[in-house]
């Protein structure tokens, strides 16, 4: 009998450096922001953003309270377009398509990208019917397509197994890490391309949170994804790429990891270490 | 000094943490500095009890670099530091490494002072050689401290440079030792241990640029290990 020693394998530098480069520039683009400028009214919430986002990555965008960022990722999904007195000018380019262009079905662009907001939201309905509800609108109402696509969007979410037994139960009576983990069922239960997620944790406790995150993960293999959030170690540990905002301008983008270790503005720097601005 | 990186911070807690953090690493340099003088001193004039009190002060190094291990293994866990603070504590956590090692090695040359003057008495003016390669390291890891104390990068290549003339110096002090045990095999075992303490000279200066390398990942947030001095100076000037 041969006796395999497991020590005898060459070592593989090459893979092993490879693997800590990682190719970088090949991701393709999923959303690009150019130049895009925000008026609330006489005031000037963004000021001409150019940014680009990879597929199927995270994106966090962190900045202090009023810099633009919620504002920014609502435009992603023209959320903006349903407050008053609100003025966009510059592209949006979801898959090389601007959103803003007049001819965009926004419903359909809503369905192309799923939110999540920081207060889960359930709708005062059983955990069932919250998941089916995005599919009923489209008018599937086939039982085996609706259970299985439940299942499926519960089971993405990481909450399957604590609510299997329980289906019919009212939403609301889940915790808030359940419903917030069941909105996002909702969320990609009718398979969106991109979900943008405002500080998706931040109502939640430590462990909720964890959850939330070790989800993240796991969803960024089949959406992209863009969170905004205060807690910056939490962008930190989440995300792929950070954008750092300031005063409706983005400061810096770039690798999470070295945004967080060598900053090369002094504004960023100033804010993830907590200095004096 | 320059502590605008360090202060700041909307924690003034935090501030503090940081500044002790480096006072401590700054006391635990110059205590290194003095147990490295002490053992030189020891060695050249045969001082048996100065020797002796190197050797009993390198638990005073070695309790230093526990505590400022266990403040930063502190702020790491409690405040999540990012970008110039956490180079800052990645640098310190490695350059107490680095002294504490300069400080074992000044134990060593301590121990061989003793034994060379067991073995024969006073005999210390035949060490000559090793005084000018003390001083030189010495300089080296002064040098390193004092850019370590003013986080700044811009004397580290000409401390780092040293290093080849110290290595230079090894390698002709070797060449000495080799002949005078050929001249007299009865020479072996004494020369043998000048040679250790020429060996532990050569090591301080390496430790030194070490932390050389350290203060400037902590400033630029650049890896210059294993780079050659060229290489080096290239980078600091790109």
């Amino acid at each position: 009998m041969a006796t395999e020693n497991v020590r005898t394998h060459a070592i593989d530098m090459d893979s092993i450096l490879r693997g800590q480069a990682k190719p970088r520039s090949q991701q393709e683009t999923c959303i690009k922001i150019e130049n895009l400028k925000l008026f609330y009214g006489d005031k000037q919430a963004l000021h001409g953003i150019n940014m680009e986002m990879p597929r199927k990555r995270v994106t966090a965008y962190i900045g202090p309270s009023g810099c633009g960022k919620s504002t920014l990722l609502r435009c992603i999904n023209r959320m903006n377009d349903l407050v008053d007195n609100v003025r966009i000018e510059g592209k949006i380019l979801l898959e090389n398509e601007d959103i803003y262009n007049k001819s965009v079905n926004v419903a359909a662009l809503r369905r192309r990208v799923g939110m999540v907001f920081q207060k889960p939201n359930p709708f005062p309905k059983s955990i069932f019917e919250n998941v089916a509800y995005g599919l009923r609108i489209q008018g599937i109402n086939d039982k085996r397509t609706l259970d299985e696509t439940v299942e499926n969007a519960l089971r993405g979410a990481a909450i399957w197994d604590e609510v299997k037994d329980r289906l019919n139960d009212n939403a609301l009576g889940l915790s808030g890490g359940q419903q917030q983990r069941l909105v996002i069922a909702r969320a990609i239960a009718i398979e969106p391309e991109v979900l943008l997620l405002d500080e998706p944790a931040s109502a939640l406790d430590p462990i909720s949170t964890l959850k939330i995150e070790e989800l993240i993960n796991e969803l960024k293999e089949k959406y992209t994804i863009v969170i905004v959030t205060h807690n910056m170690q939490q962008a930190a540990r989440v995300s792929d790429y950070t954008a750092f905002m300031y005063m409706g301008e983005l400061i810096e983008m770039g690798h999470t990891s070295e945004l967080f270790t060598n900053p090369k503005k002094k504004q960023t720097e100033d804010y993830i270490t907590g200095r004096y601005g | 000094m320059d502590n605008s990186k360090i202060g700041q911070h909307i924690s003034g807690q935090f501030n503090k943490e940081l500044e002790d953090i480096r006072n401590n690493v700054l006391t635990m340099g110059g205590l290194v500095e003095q147990q490295i003088e002490k053992a030189v001193e020891a060695f050249m004039t045969g001082d048996m009890e100065m020797a002796e009190l190197v050797i009993k002060q390198d638990n005073q190094v070695d309790a230093l670099e526990m505590l400022i291990d266990q403040e930063c293994m502190q702020i790491l866990a409690l405040r999540q530091p990012a970008a110039f603070d956490l180079r800052l504590l990645i640098t310190v956590i490695k350059t107490i490494n680095e002294l504490e090692r300069v400080g074992d090695m000044a134990e060593r040359i301590a121990e061989m002072a003793i034994r060379l003057s067991d073995t024969d008495g006073n005999k210390h003016e035949q060490y000559y050689e090793l005084q000018h390669m003390a001083d030189l390291v010495r300089d080296m890891l002064h040098g390193a401290l004092d850019a370590f104390a003013r986080m700044s990068i811009e004397n580290v290549t000409a401390i780092t440079g040293r290093d080849e003339d110290v290595d230079r110096e090894y390698g002709s002090i070797i060449r000495q030792l080799i002949t005078r045990m050929m001249e007299d095999p009865r020479n072996i075992t004494r020369t043998l241990d000048v040679l250790w303490t020429a060996r532990a000279l050569e090591r301080i200066g390496d430790h030194s640029v070490n932390i050389c390398e350290n203060v400037i990942y902590m400033v630029k947030g650049e890896d210059v290990r294993h780079m050659t001095q060229a290489e080096l100076e290239k980078k600091i000037k790109g």
